[in-house]
């Protein structure tokens, strides 16, 4: 495959990753921080913005290790240790340094990043990117397609839980499950891009 | 200890994990790794395999080495073995079954990160004896797949009228229109945040009836 028809198919992939294959809506992974940090909109804007630049990033690294040390030595079994490994280092060390150069910065995503070493979206992107045999530009669009995808939908959830605060729910509903109720709804509304992008 | 008190801890414990604590309608975690497979009875119920096999052998392992565990690495270590457990699956999964290792496609993987697993080996496994932390992981994944079945039946049946892949008389034939949106996404949802509603509501009942 030339570089532009592969940059053609990167950028198709993302928008495909961001709406019709969202990676929360449709394949339900970071459930789990979903529900726990959505109650408010300014949590949900952290956490998505630190699942996008770890998610990306981390993807990329793991394409670079399965590819190049993996393949070759012949043991692709051992892809989920080494890539639990290498996204806990990186976190680590991206906590680090933000600690270190921006204060800020660290004041507003540092209580996150602890969070997103168990996110199940992170390492499942990483796995997806292996069954699919995405190539290298291809896994940048589709890294960054679905941290995009996991931002917008966190941040709407958030929107609607704030606004259903003080709204009266039935008891055994409150929390997890109206939450799970809105996702369903919301993936509805997802599948509904489906006819954007036909057979991705 | 005597036998009577050590089988009264036991059953403690499987109350616990199958109902008082139980991981999906108590404590809504770990359902990234499975919701997604719960499409298909039969799917769920590999699936659930993995995991009860996972959790309660990781946790298990962890308590065999929680002394020698240094505390500043404990989480790395209990990492390392759950991952063992997970390549173990993968490989019998790949070598026995590849139709259903394609099935599953990255879900057996997630286990990896599935916050049960994590959440039993640092709750029992970390602090217990191996035996005990067994069967704590034992039950709550028990727990777990007991409610994860409840879906996937209901999913099959309404959206597909199969059960295990067989047809269910009436649901399969001309008088039902099935409910395609039952084994979407959507669906998956709906019928999780059903399930949660259910269960808290007996929970509560029950809950003050002994009160």
């Amino acid at each position: 495959m030339s570089i532009g028809a592969e940059i053609q198919e990167s950028f198709v992939v993302m928008v495909a990753a961001i709406f019709t294959q969202n990676i929360l809506l449709t394949y339900f992974l970071g459930l789990c921080s979903f529900i726990g940090v959505s109650r408010e909109i300014k949590g949900a804007v952290g956490l998505g913005l630190a699942v996008i630049f770890v998610i990306t990033t981390t993807t990329l690294l793991n394409w670079i290790a399965y590819h190049y040390v993996l393949v070759p030595l012949g043991l692709e079994s051992f892809r989920f240790i080494l890539f639990i490994i290498i996204i806990a280092a990186f976190v680590q060390f991206v906590e680090m340094v933000v600690e270190r150069y921006s204060p800020f910065l660290y004041q507003q995503l540092g209580v996150f990043l602890p969070l997103i070493t168990v996110n199940c979206a992170i390492f499942g992107a990483a796995l997806f990117m292996v069954i699919r045999e995405y190539t290298f530009i291809v896994t940048i669009g589709y890294s960054l397609g679905s941290g995009i995808g996991w931002f917008l939908a966190i941040l709407a959830m958030a929107g609607i839980r704030q606004k259903m605060a003080i709204d009266r729910i039935p008891r055994g509903l409150q929390g997890p499950g109206i939450t799970l109720i809105l996702a369903g709804l919301m993936a509805l509304a997802f599948i509904g891009f489906a006819g954007v992008l036909q057979g991705r | 200890m005597s036998p009577g008190m050590a089988g009264s801890q036991a059953k403690n414990i499987a109350v616990q994990g199958l109902w008082k604590d139980n991981p999906i309608f108590r404590q809504v975690l770990g359902i990234c790794s499975t919701l997604a497979v719960t499409n298909l009875v039969m799917n769920t119920i590999v699936m659930c395999a993995a995991l009860v096999f996972t959790v309660s052998l990781s946790s298990a392992t962890v308590s065999v080495f929680r002394t020698l565990t240094p505390r500043n690495v404990r989480m790395m270590v209990e990492t390392l073995i759950i991952g063992f457990y997970v390549i173990i699956v993968d490989v019998l999964l790949g070598a026995y079954w590849p139709s259903m290792r394609a099935n599953l496609g990255p879900y057996v993987g997630l286990i990896l990160t599935n916050c049960i697993v994590m959440g039993r080996c640092e709750a029992y496994g970390a602090t217990q004896p191996p035996g005990k932390a067994f069967l704590d992981g034992l039950c709550t994944s028990l727990g777990y797949t007991f409610i994860l079945l409840i879906i996937a039946a209901f999913r099959e049946i309404l959206g597909l009228g199969t059960f295990l892949g067989m047809p269910v008389p009436f649901f399969s034939g001309p008088g039902w229109d099935k409910w395609i949106i039952m084994v979407t996404p959507p669906g998956a949802f709906f019928m999780l945040a059903i399930v949660v509603w259910f269960f808290r509501w007996l929970q509560q009942k029950q809950e003050e009836k002994a009160k």
